[in-house]
Protein backbone atom coordinates (compact mmCIF):
# COMPACT_ATOMS: atom_id res chain seq x y z
CA UNK A 1 0.00 0.00 0.00
CA UNK A 2 1.44 3.28 -0.65
CA UNK A 3 1.63 6.39 1.81
CA UNK A 4 -0.22 9.24 2.04
CA UNK A 5 2.80 10.75 0.62
CA UNK A 6 2.94 8.97 -2.41
CA UNK A 7 -0.56 8.96 -3.12
CA UNK A 8 -0.41 12.74 -3.37
CA UNK A 9 2.96 12.55 -5.42
CA UNK A 10 1.43 10.22 -8.09
CA UNK A 11 -1.90 12.06 -8.38
CA UNK A 12 -0.10 15.52 -8.66
CA UNK A 13 2.40 14.58 -11.04
CA UNK A 14 5.32 17.56 -11.70
CA UNK A 15 7.48 18.01 -8.56
CA UNK A 16 7.59 15.85 -5.44
CA UNK A 17 5.99 17.12 -2.32
CA UNK A 18 8.98 16.46 -0.48
CA UNK A 19 11.43 18.68 -2.83
CA UNK A 20 10.24 21.38 0.10
CA UNK A 21 12.67 22.63 2.45
CA UNK A 22 10.37 24.24 4.78
CA UNK A 23 11.31 27.81 3.66
CA UNK A 24 7.77 28.96 4.08
CA UNK A 25 7.90 31.53 1.58
CA UNK A 26 4.22 29.81 0.19
CA UNK A 27 2.72 30.82 3.25
CA UNK A 28 4.27 33.81 4.43
CA UNK A 29 2.84 35.33 0.82
CA UNK A 30 -0.85 33.00 1.19
CA UNK A 31 -3.79 35.66 1.93
CA UNK A 32 -5.67 33.05 3.42
CA UNK A 33 -3.08 31.58 5.65
CA UNK A 34 -4.64 33.98 8.70
CA UNK A 35 -7.74 32.09 8.68
CA UNK A 36 -6.34 28.35 7.91
CA UNK A 37 -6.76 25.90 10.13
CA UNK A 38 -3.26 24.67 9.07
CA UNK A 39 -0.96 27.03 6.98
CA UNK A 40 0.29 25.85 3.50
CA UNK A 41 3.79 24.61 4.94
CA UNK A 42 2.03 22.94 8.09
CA UNK A 43 0.04 20.54 5.21
CA UNK A 44 3.23 20.14 3.60
CA UNK A 45 4.42 18.59 7.06
CA UNK A 46 1.60 16.49 7.44
CA UNK A 47 1.17 14.85 4.46
CA UNK A 48 5.42 13.59 5.21
CA UNK A 49 4.10 12.55 8.41
CA UNK A 50 0.85 10.54 6.69
CA UNK A 51 -1.45 12.78 8.46
CA UNK A 52 -4.56 11.72 5.98
CA UNK A 53 -7.47 11.93 7.95
CA UNK A 54 -6.66 15.30 9.71
CA UNK A 55 -5.49 17.17 6.55
CA UNK A 56 -8.52 15.95 4.31
CA UNK A 57 -10.82 17.08 6.65
CA UNK A 58 -9.46 19.90 7.35
CA UNK A 59 -10.93 23.16 6.53
CA UNK A 60 -7.91 24.60 5.11
CA UNK A 61 -8.13 22.98 1.61
CA UNK A 62 -11.54 24.74 1.08
CA UNK A 63 -10.41 27.55 2.57
CA UNK A 64 -7.55 27.94 -0.36
CA UNK A 65 -8.61 30.25 -3.09
CA UNK A 66 -6.20 29.06 -5.64
CA UNK A 67 -4.27 32.14 -6.29
CA UNK A 68 -1.14 30.89 -6.48
CA UNK A 69 0.98 32.98 -5.10
CA UNK A 70 2.60 30.01 -3.44
CA UNK A 71 3.49 28.06 -6.60
CA UNK A 72 5.08 31.55 -7.97
CA UNK A 73 7.48 32.46 -4.98
CA UNK A 74 8.45 28.51 -4.14
CA UNK A 75 12.25 28.28 -4.60
CA UNK A 76 11.75 24.22 -5.20
CA UNK A 77 8.83 24.72 -7.64
CA UNK A 78 6.53 23.05 -5.45
CA UNK A 79 2.58 23.25 -7.11
CA UNK A 80 1.04 24.09 -3.71
CA UNK A 81 -1.99 25.46 -5.11
CA UNK A 82 -2.33 22.28 -7.22
CA UNK A 83 -1.99 19.99 -4.06
CA UNK A 84 -4.76 21.84 -2.99
CA UNK A 85 -6.94 21.08 -5.99
CA UNK A 86 -5.78 17.34 -5.27
CA UNK A 87 -6.62 16.78 -1.74
CA UNK A 88 -9.86 18.64 -2.68
CA UNK A 89 -10.41 15.70 -5.13
CA UNK A 90 -9.36 12.95 -2.74
CA UNK A 91 -11.57 14.74 0.32
CA UNK A 92 -14.90 14.51 -2.52
CA UNK A 93 -13.61 11.47 -3.67
CA UNK A 94 -13.87 9.52 0.12
CA UNK A 95 -16.16 10.82 1.23
CA UNK A 96 -14.81 13.43 3.82
CA UNK A 97 -15.05 17.06 2.29
CA UNK A 98 -16.76 18.47 5.72
CA UNK A 99 -14.10 20.94 6.91
CA UNK A 100 -15.47 23.94 5.00
CA UNK A 101 -19.27 22.36 4.33
CA UNK A 102 -20.51 25.80 2.53
CA UNK A 103 -17.38 25.93 0.02
CA UNK A 104 -17.86 22.32 -0.77
CA UNK A 105 -21.78 23.46 -1.03
CA UNK A 106 -21.32 26.69 -3.41
CA UNK A 107 -19.12 24.48 -5.92
CA UNK A 108 -21.44 21.85 -6.14
CA UNK A 109 -24.17 24.62 -7.01
CA UNK A 110 -22.24 26.45 -9.54
CA UNK A 111 -21.32 22.69 -11.46
CA UNK A 112 -24.90 21.70 -11.17
CA UNK A 113 -25.74 24.83 -12.75
CA UNK A 114 -23.45 24.34 -15.87
CA UNK A 115 -24.79 20.76 -16.03
CA UNK A 116 -28.24 22.28 -16.64
CA UNK A 117 -27.92 24.93 -18.99
CA UNK A 118 -24.57 24.97 -20.22
CA UNK A 119 -23.69 28.69 -18.45
CA UNK A 120 -24.08 29.78 -15.13
CA UNK A 121 -27.54 31.54 -14.80
CA UNK A 122 -26.31 33.70 -11.48
CA UNK A 123 -29.92 33.96 -9.57
CA UNK A 124 -30.27 29.75 -10.05
CA UNK A 125 -26.96 29.43 -9.03
CA UNK A 126 -27.36 31.46 -5.63
CA UNK A 127 -31.05 30.17 -4.59
CA UNK A 128 -29.58 26.74 -4.95
CA UNK A 129 -26.38 27.83 -2.92
CA UNK A 130 -28.73 28.88 -0.46
CA UNK A 131 -30.80 26.52 -0.35
CA UNK A 132 -28.07 23.56 0.10
CA UNK A 133 -25.72 25.70 2.65
CA UNK A 134 -29.36 26.96 4.73
CA UNK A 135 -27.69 30.14 4.54
CA UNK A 136 -30.59 31.82 3.33
CA UNK A 137 -30.40 35.90 4.53
CA UNK A 138 -27.12 37.37 4.01
CA UNK A 139 -26.78 39.09 1.24
CA UNK A 140 -30.94 39.04 0.46
CA UNK A 141 -30.41 43.12 -0.14
CA UNK A 142 -27.32 42.62 -2.36
CA UNK A 143 -29.26 40.33 -4.47
CA UNK A 144 -32.19 42.52 -4.49
CA UNK A 145 -30.12 45.43 -5.43
CA UNK A 146 -28.63 43.91 -8.55
CA UNK A 147 -31.74 42.43 -9.80
CA UNK A 148 -33.76 46.27 -9.70
CA UNK A 149 -30.38 47.69 -11.72
CA UNK A 150 -31.23 44.64 -14.11
CA UNK A 151 -27.36 43.03 -13.85
CA UNK A 152 -29.29 39.50 -12.92
CA UNK A 153 -32.19 38.00 -14.75
CA UNK A 154 -33.62 34.81 -13.86
CA UNK A 155 -33.74 33.58 -17.28
CA UNK A 156 -30.79 33.89 -19.51
CA UNK A 157 -29.52 32.06 -22.58
CA UNK A 158 -28.29 29.16 -22.29
CA UNK A 159 -26.06 26.76 -24.38
CA UNK A 160 -27.72 25.38 -27.34
CA UNK A 161 -26.20 21.73 -27.40
CA UNK A 162 -26.37 20.51 -24.06
CA UNK A 163 -25.73 17.02 -25.00
CA UNK A 164 -21.75 17.73 -25.27
CA UNK A 165 -21.51 19.41 -21.84
CA UNK A 166 -23.76 16.91 -20.40
CA UNK A 167 -21.23 14.51 -22.50
CA UNK A 168 -18.54 16.29 -20.71
CA UNK A 169 -19.92 15.80 -17.46
CA UNK A 170 -20.83 12.02 -17.82
CA UNK A 171 -17.09 11.04 -19.00
CA UNK A 172 -15.18 13.22 -16.15
CA UNK A 173 -17.41 11.69 -13.55
CA UNK A 174 -19.94 14.65 -12.07
CA UNK B 1 -8.51 43.90 -36.48
CA UNK B 2 -11.10 40.23 -35.79
CA UNK B 3 -10.89 38.27 -32.95
CA UNK B 4 -13.10 35.83 -31.41
CA UNK B 5 -14.42 36.63 -28.57
CA UNK B 6 -16.14 34.68 -25.36
CA UNK B 7 -17.31 36.94 -23.27
CA UNK B 8 -18.09 34.11 -20.40
CA UNK B 9 -21.58 33.91 -17.67
CA UNK B 10 -20.13 36.69 -15.92
CA UNK B 11 -20.01 38.98 -18.57
CA UNK B 12 -23.44 38.47 -19.40
CA UNK B 13 -25.09 39.38 -15.16
CA UNK B 14 -23.24 40.65 -12.53
CA UNK B 15 -20.14 42.02 -15.31
CA UNK B 16 -22.24 43.35 -17.63
CA UNK B 17 -20.99 47.31 -17.33
CA UNK B 18 -17.26 45.02 -18.72
CA UNK B 19 -18.92 43.51 -21.55
CA UNK B 20 -20.73 46.28 -22.97
CA UNK B 21 -17.34 48.51 -22.29
CA UNK B 22 -15.46 46.35 -24.02
CA UNK B 23 -17.48 45.87 -26.79
CA UNK B 24 -18.07 50.01 -27.29
CA UNK B 25 -14.32 50.73 -26.65
CA UNK B 26 -13.29 47.58 -28.99
CA UNK B 27 -15.79 49.42 -31.59
CA UNK B 28 -14.36 52.76 -30.71
CA UNK B 29 -10.47 51.68 -31.62
CA UNK B 30 -11.50 49.28 -34.95
CA UNK B 31 -11.43 45.94 -33.44
CA UNK B 32 -14.05 43.28 -34.83
CA UNK B 33 -15.53 40.88 -32.17
CA UNK B 34 -17.09 37.42 -33.36
CA UNK B 35 -18.62 35.50 -30.54
CA UNK B 36 -17.60 32.13 -29.99
CA UNK B 37 -20.41 29.98 -31.39
CA UNK B 38 -22.78 28.17 -28.74
CA UNK B 39 -20.15 28.71 -26.28
CA UNK B 40 -20.49 27.48 -22.89
CA UNK B 41 -19.22 27.98 -18.94
CA UNK B 42 -15.16 27.38 -18.70
CA UNK B 43 -16.00 25.69 -14.94
CA UNK B 44 -13.73 28.29 -13.25
CA UNK B 45 -12.95 28.11 -9.60
CA UNK B 46 -14.73 25.17 -8.91
CA UNK B 47 -14.27 22.69 -12.07
CA UNK B 48 -10.53 23.02 -11.14
CA UNK B 49 -10.77 22.51 -7.48
CA UNK B 50 -12.83 19.29 -7.44
CA UNK B 51 -12.24 17.47 -10.79
CA UNK B 52 -8.91 18.33 -12.58
CA UNK B 53 -10.64 16.12 -15.65
CA UNK B 54 -13.67 19.00 -16.19
CA UNK B 55 -11.77 21.44 -15.70
CA UNK B 56 -9.56 20.68 -19.09
CA UNK B 57 -12.73 19.32 -20.83
CA UNK B 58 -15.18 22.34 -20.22
CA UNK B 59 -12.51 25.05 -21.87
CA UNK B 60 -11.54 22.73 -24.14
CA UNK B 61 -14.99 22.48 -25.51
CA UNK B 62 -15.03 26.19 -26.20
CA UNK B 63 -11.50 26.55 -27.70
CA UNK B 64 -12.15 23.84 -30.41
CA UNK B 65 -15.33 25.54 -30.94
CA UNK B 66 -13.35 28.48 -31.99
CA UNK B 67 -10.66 26.92 -34.01
CA UNK B 68 -13.05 27.39 -37.04
CA UNK B 69 -12.29 31.04 -37.04
CA UNK B 70 -8.82 31.16 -37.00
CA UNK B 71 -8.61 34.45 -35.09
CA UNK B 72 -6.73 35.27 -31.89
CA UNK B 73 -9.51 34.71 -28.57
CA UNK B 74 -10.50 37.84 -26.43
CA UNK B 75 -11.32 36.28 -22.57
CA UNK B 76 -12.25 39.57 -21.43
CA UNK B 77 -13.15 37.49 -17.98
CA UNK B 78 -9.27 37.50 -15.80
CA UNK B 79 -11.20 34.10 -14.57
CA UNK B 80 -12.16 32.65 -17.50
CA UNK B 81 -8.47 33.50 -19.05
CA UNK B 82 -7.32 31.67 -16.52
CA UNK B 83 -8.85 28.12 -17.00
CA UNK B 84 -8.59 28.70 -20.49
CA UNK B 85 -4.78 28.97 -20.61
CA UNK B 86 -4.41 26.22 -18.00
CA UNK B 87 -6.24 23.82 -20.17
CA UNK B 88 -4.27 24.98 -22.93
CA UNK B 89 -1.11 24.33 -20.85
CA UNK B 90 -2.05 20.93 -19.83
CA UNK B 91 -3.35 20.01 -23.43
CA UNK B 92 -0.17 20.49 -25.42
CA UNK B 93 1.47 18.78 -22.47
CA UNK B 94 0.17 15.61 -22.29
CA UNK B 95 -0.63 13.61 -24.98
CA UNK B 96 -3.06 11.15 -23.32
CA UNK B 97 -5.05 13.56 -21.63
CA UNK B 98 -5.17 15.87 -25.02
CA UNK B 99 -6.37 12.38 -26.78
CA UNK B 100 -9.26 11.75 -23.97
CA UNK B 101 -10.54 15.12 -24.02
CA UNK B 102 -10.99 14.70 -27.77
CA UNK B 103 -12.63 11.84 -27.48
CA UNK B 104 -15.08 13.44 -25.04
CA UNK B 105 -15.46 16.64 -27.01
CA UNK B 106 -15.67 14.90 -30.01
CA UNK B 107 -12.98 17.07 -32.05
CA UNK B 108 -9.61 17.48 -32.25
CA UNK B 109 -7.98 20.53 -30.39
CA UNK B 110 -5.42 21.44 -33.03
CA UNK B 111 -3.32 24.34 -30.21
CA UNK B 112 -3.87 27.43 -32.81
CA UNK B 113 -5.87 29.38 -31.12
CA UNK B 114 -4.09 32.19 -28.96
CA UNK B 115 -5.84 33.26 -25.58
CA UNK B 116 -5.95 37.10 -25.07
CA UNK B 117 -6.85 39.48 -22.60
CA UNK B 118 -8.25 43.07 -23.71
CA UNK B 119 -5.33 44.56 -21.75
CA UNK B 120 -3.04 42.94 -24.23
CA UNK B 121 -4.56 43.47 -27.06
CA UNK B 122 -4.97 47.41 -26.70
CA UNK B 123 -1.74 47.43 -25.24
CA UNK B 124 0.33 45.71 -27.94
CA UNK B 125 -1.80 46.03 -30.97
CA UNK B 126 -3.73 48.74 -30.55
CA UNK B 127 -1.12 50.80 -29.00
CA UNK B 128 -0.63 53.90 -26.22
CA UNK B 129 -0.11 56.01 -29.08
CA UNK B 130 -3.59 55.42 -31.02
CA UNK B 131 -5.36 54.99 -27.98
CA UNK B 132 -3.93 59.03 -26.67
CA UNK B 133 -4.77 60.30 -29.94
CA UNK B 134 -8.67 58.55 -29.65
CA UNK B 135 -8.91 60.62 -26.16
CA UNK B 136 -11.31 63.31 -26.26
CA UNK B 137 -11.90 63.93 -22.65
CA UNK B 138 -8.68 63.78 -20.71
CA UNK B 139 -8.67 62.18 -17.44
CA UNK B 140 -7.26 64.78 -15.45
CA UNK B 141 -7.17 64.32 -11.65
CA UNK B 142 -8.39 60.82 -11.63
CA UNK B 143 -5.82 58.86 -9.93
CA UNK B 144 -6.50 54.88 -10.38
CA UNK B 145 -4.68 52.33 -8.43
CA UNK B 146 -4.16 49.13 -11.61
CA UNK B 147 -5.73 46.22 -9.42
CA UNK B 148 -4.74 42.43 -11.71
CA UNK B 149 -5.37 40.31 -8.82
CA UNK B 150 -4.40 36.50 -9.33
CA UNK B 151 -5.66 35.28 -12.44
CA UNK B 152 -4.32 37.18 -15.32
CA UNK B 153 -0.77 36.54 -13.66
CA UNK B 154 -0.22 33.53 -11.89
CA UNK B 155 1.00 30.65 -12.70
CA UNK B 156 3.36 33.15 -14.76
CA UNK B 157 4.73 30.26 -17.34
CA UNK B 158 1.05 29.34 -17.92
CA UNK B 159 -0.58 33.14 -18.37
CA UNK B 160 2.52 34.01 -19.56
CA UNK B 161 1.26 37.97 -19.58
CA UNK B 162 2.82 41.32 -17.98
CA UNK B 163 5.39 41.52 -15.43
CA UNK B 164 3.80 39.07 -12.96
CA UNK B 165 5.36 40.66 -9.73
CA UNK B 166 4.99 44.12 -10.78
CA UNK B 167 2.42 44.03 -13.63
CA UNK B 168 2.72 47.86 -15.55
CA UNK B 169 0.42 47.43 -18.81
CA UNK B 170 -2.78 48.62 -17.02
CA UNK B 171 -0.97 51.63 -15.64
CA UNK B 172 0.17 52.10 -19.51
CA UNK B 173 -3.25 52.76 -20.74
CA UNK B 174 -4.70 54.97 -17.85
CA UNK B 175 -1.78 57.07 -18.11
CA UNK B 176 -2.35 57.58 -21.56
CA UNK B 177 -5.74 58.47 -21.38
CA UNK B 178 -4.73 61.17 -19.09
CA UNK B 179 -5.13 59.66 -15.52
CA UNK B 180 -2.22 59.64 -13.27
CA UNK B 181 -2.00 55.79 -12.07
CA UNK B 182 -0.77 55.61 -8.84
CA UNK B 183 1.98 52.92 -7.44
CA UNK B 184 1.22 50.59 -4.84
CA UNK B 185 2.30 47.01 -3.83
CA UNK B 186 -0.79 45.32 -4.18
CA UNK B 187 -1.58 44.61 -7.74
CA UNK B 188 -1.06 41.21 -7.40
CA UNK B 189 -2.60 40.54 -4.46
CA UNK B 190 -5.55 38.06 -4.18
CA UNK B 191 -9.12 39.39 -2.92
CA UNK B 192 -10.42 35.92 -2.13
CA UNK B 193 -11.94 35.09 -5.42
CA UNK B 194 -14.86 32.70 -5.32
CA UNK B 195 -14.83 32.69 -1.22
CA UNK B 196 -16.75 35.84 -1.37
CA UNK B 197 -20.18 33.31 -0.63
CA UNK B 198 -19.20 30.92 1.32
CA UNK B 199 -16.39 32.89 3.48
CA UNK B 200 -17.46 36.78 3.79
CA UNK B 201 -15.06 37.18 6.28
CA UNK B 202 -12.41 36.41 4.74
CA UNK B 203 -12.50 38.13 1.31
CA UNK B 204 -14.12 41.52 3.31
CA UNK B 205 -10.60 41.26 5.26
CA UNK B 206 -8.13 41.32 1.96
CA UNK B 207 -10.60 43.71 0.26
CA UNK B 208 -10.62 45.97 3.20
CA UNK B 209 -6.44 46.05 3.41
CA UNK B 210 -6.55 46.68 -0.33
CA UNK B 211 -8.80 50.03 0.12
CA UNK B 212 -6.53 50.89 3.11
CA UNK B 213 -3.20 50.34 0.78
CA UNK B 214 -4.84 52.58 -2.11
CA UNK B 215 -5.24 55.40 -0.19
CA UNK B 216 -1.98 55.22 1.21
CA UNK B 217 -0.56 55.58 -2.10
CA UNK B 218 -2.77 58.46 -2.92
CA UNK B 219 -5.57 56.68 -5.39
CA UNK B 220 -9.30 57.87 -5.80
CA UNK B 221 -10.39 54.52 -7.14
CA UNK B 222 -9.28 50.91 -8.45
CA UNK B 223 -9.59 49.49 -11.95
CA UNK B 224 -9.78 45.80 -12.81
CA UNK B 225 -9.98 43.50 -15.53
CA UNK B 226 -11.60 40.76 -13.37
CA UNK B 227 -15.57 40.38 -12.50
CA UNK B 228 -14.66 38.77 -9.41
CA UNK B 229 -12.25 40.86 -8.35
CA UNK B 230 -14.67 43.85 -9.52
CA UNK B 231 -17.72 42.59 -7.66
CA UNK B 232 -15.42 42.11 -4.09
CA UNK B 233 -14.23 45.50 -4.33
CA UNK B 234 -17.77 47.15 -5.32
CA UNK B 235 -19.73 45.52 -3.01
CA UNK B 236 -17.53 43.21 -0.11
CA UNK B 237 -15.64 46.62 1.31
CA UNK B 238 -16.38 48.42 4.60
CA UNK B 239 -18.20 51.51 3.90
CA UNK B 240 -15.19 53.43 5.95
CA UNK B 241 -12.82 54.65 3.81
CA UNK B 242 -13.91 52.62 0.92
CA UNK B 243 -13.30 53.39 -3.01
CA UNK B 244 -15.07 53.40 -6.26
CA UNK B 245 -14.31 50.08 -8.13
CA UNK B 246 -14.36 50.39 -12.41
CA UNK B 247 -13.54 47.95 -15.39
CA UNK B 248 -10.45 49.48 -17.15
CA UNK B 249 -12.16 49.74 -20.23
CA UNK B 250 -14.98 51.99 -18.92
CA UNK B 251 -12.27 54.28 -17.89
CA UNK B 252 -11.36 53.70 -21.78
CA UNK B 253 -14.71 54.72 -22.59
CA UNK B 254 -15.19 57.45 -20.36
CA UNK B 255 -11.69 58.97 -21.81
CA UNK B 256 -12.82 58.07 -25.35
CA UNK B 257 -16.68 60.23 -24.85
CA UNK B 258 -18.31 57.22 -25.71
CA UNK B 259 -21.72 56.49 -24.88
CA UNK B 260 -22.86 54.14 -22.56
CA UNK B 261 -20.48 55.00 -19.40
CA UNK B 262 -23.55 56.63 -17.14
CA UNK B 263 -25.30 53.43 -17.85
CA UNK B 264 -23.17 51.14 -16.76
CA UNK B 265 -22.19 53.37 -13.55
CA UNK B 266 -25.55 53.29 -12.36
CA UNK B 267 -24.77 49.55 -12.43
CA UNK B 268 -22.55 50.05 -9.45
CA UNK B 269 -22.41 49.34 -5.86
CA UNK B 270 -20.72 52.11 -4.85
CA UNK B 271 -21.32 54.59 -7.46
CA UNK B 272 -18.79 56.26 -8.76
CA UNK B 273 -20.53 59.30 -10.11
CA UNK B 274 -19.75 61.42 -7.25
CA UNK B 275 -16.06 61.17 -7.83
CA UNK B 276 -16.07 61.89 -11.26
CA UNK B 277 -18.40 64.72 -11.18
CA UNK B 278 -16.15 66.64 -8.77
CA UNK B 279 -13.50 65.82 -11.09
CA UNK B 280 -15.49 67.83 -13.83
CA UNK B 281 -15.12 64.13 -15.88
CA UNK B 282 -19.22 63.51 -16.16
S1 LIG C 1 7.75 27.95 -0.50
FE1 LIG C 1 8.14 25.90 -1.33
S2 LIG C 1 10.01 25.21 -0.30
FE2 LIG C 1 9.26 26.96 0.87
S3 LIG C 1 7.99 26.04 2.49
FE3 LIG C 1 6.60 26.50 0.79
S4 LIG C 1 6.53 24.62 -0.44
FE4 LIG C 1 8.29 24.47 0.93
S1 LIG D 1 -3.06 29.12 -3.79
FE1 LIG D 1 -4.04 28.66 -1.82
S2 LIG D 1 -2.36 28.01 -0.49
FE2 LIG D 1 -1.42 29.03 -2.25
S3 LIG D 1 -1.13 31.14 -1.55
FE3 LIG D 1 -3.10 31.06 -2.63
S4 LIG D 1 -4.65 30.68 -1.04
FE4 LIG D 1 -2.62 30.20 -0.15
Amino acid sequence: MSTFLEEVNDRMGGTPIQSCFHCRKCTAGCPVAFAMEYNPNAVVKMIQMGMKEKVLTSSTIWLCASCETCVTRCPNEVDIAGMMDTLREMAIESGVSKGEKNVVKFHEAFLSSIKMGGRINEPTMLVHYKLKSGDLFSDLGLGMSMFMKGKIKPISPRTKDMGSVRKIFKSTGK
Amino acid sequence: MKVSYYPGCSLHATGKEYDQSVKAVSDAVGIELQEVEDWSCCGASSAHMTNFKLSVALPARNIIAAQKDKLDMMVPCAACFNRFKSAQHHLDGDDALKAEVEEIIGAKYDASVSVRNPIDILYNDIGLEKLGEAVTRKLDGLKPVSYYGCLLLRPPEVCQFDDYENPYMMDGIMNALGADARNWSCKTDCCGGSLTLSKTEIVVHLVDKMMMMASEAGANCIVTACPVCFANLDTRASEKGRLPAFYFTEIIALALGLKGTEEWFKMHNVDPRPLLTSLGLM
